[in-house]
């Protein structure tokens, strides 16, 4: 049996079903990120002082413009793909996943500067509340790496056998994507920044 | 078929490439401003208001919530409602008073106010 609203949106909603569930799995991410960005604000404001300019402010601001650019080239892969330009699809798609891929990788020596000075999430408030914020985001860049692995691998293929469903997959990816583009933009000037 | 015909998605080219180079300058300017070393109550409230002109920006060109069904936006306003409850919930736990010892009036002071 096929599964419907998949491709075509359902007349009572409107939506596609597969874009209602992301849409409502992202609202689960926004009170999962709002718990710790309550959780921050309880430790800033009840602690006696805070420290100030402990992170690397350039290497963050790296790290912005390579996800904002990432959610260029996302929004640009699913764009494409409603025009029907498949080589420009795969072209933005793999750019998306190598920025993530950078990020990561600036992350990692971010990290490590840290533990090589033994600044580890038990040595202070600041940087429990910072490994957590940042390495759950970072668990999430993962993740949405894995889903565009998937669609510039084996996924692939769904275009050619269902073009609508793959296009509204690429969407829905894209909308994970910037979510968490999203969460970056709050975590830097408040864990970088502040 | 999905709600973006194709002449909307090229008419949209344009602005999510302006939208990208806009967040870019934001970013610079978040940073520049960080530089000046503003008194942390000013420090704080712009940051957080560029930050949130930022992701407005996001959510509404790249994600589409400027055109998008109702059943989505009145799902995010649940989700908006739930989420300052949840910021300013425990914030509220933390100003009362109940459970904090309370402080009788010394024998002295207190005998000399009652009589």
């Amino acid at each position: 049996m096929e599964i419907p609203y998949i491709v075509d949106e359902r007349p009572d909603t409107g939506l596609t079903n597969g874009k209602l569930g992301i849409w409502l799995f992202l609202a689960s991410e926004v009170m999962l990120f709002g718990a710790l960005f309550s959780t921050y604000i309880i430790l800033r404001t009840g602690a006696v002082e805070w420290p100030y300019g402990e992170l690397n402010v350039w290497l963050g601001m790296a790290n912005t413009f390579i996800l904002i650019g990432s959610s260029v080239t996302m929004v640009m892969a699913w764009a494409s793909l409603k025009m029907g330009d498949w080589a420009k699809h795969r072209l933005y798609l793999i750019l998306t996943f190598v920025l993530a891929g950078v990020f990561l990788v600036n992350k990692y020596f971010e990290y490590a500067d840290h533990f090589a000075r033994g600044e580890t999430p038990s040595h202070s408030t600041f940087l429990a509340i910072y490994f957590t914020l940042t390495g759950l985001h970072g668990i999430h860049i993962l993740g949405g790496m894995a889903v565009m692995a998937y669609f510039i691998g084996p996924g692939a293929k769904l275009w050619k056998t269902n073009p609508g469903q793959f296009t509204n997959r690429i969407e829905s990816t894209g909308l994970y994507w910037h979510f968490v583009d999203l969460v970056w933009i709050f975590l830097f000037p408040i864990l970088y920044l502040l | 078929m999905s709600s973006h015909s194709i002449d909307d998605v090229k008419k949209s080219i344009r602005t999510y490439w302006m939208i990208g180079a806009a967040l870019f300058v934001f970013t610079v300017i978040t940073v520049a401003v960080n530089q000046v070393h503003l008194a942390v109550p000013a420090a704080i409230t712009v940051a957080l208001i560029v930050a949130a002109t930022k992701g407005s920006m996001v959510a509404s060109v790249f994600m589409h919530l400027a055109h998008e069904k109702p059943w989505v936006l009145w799902s995010l306003l649940l989700t908006v409602v739930f989420f300052i409850a949840l910021l300013f919930l425990p914030i509220l736990t933390t100003m009362d008073h109940i459970g904090t010892p309370v402080h009788a009036p010394s024998a002295i002071g207190g005998a000399g106010e009652a009589h």
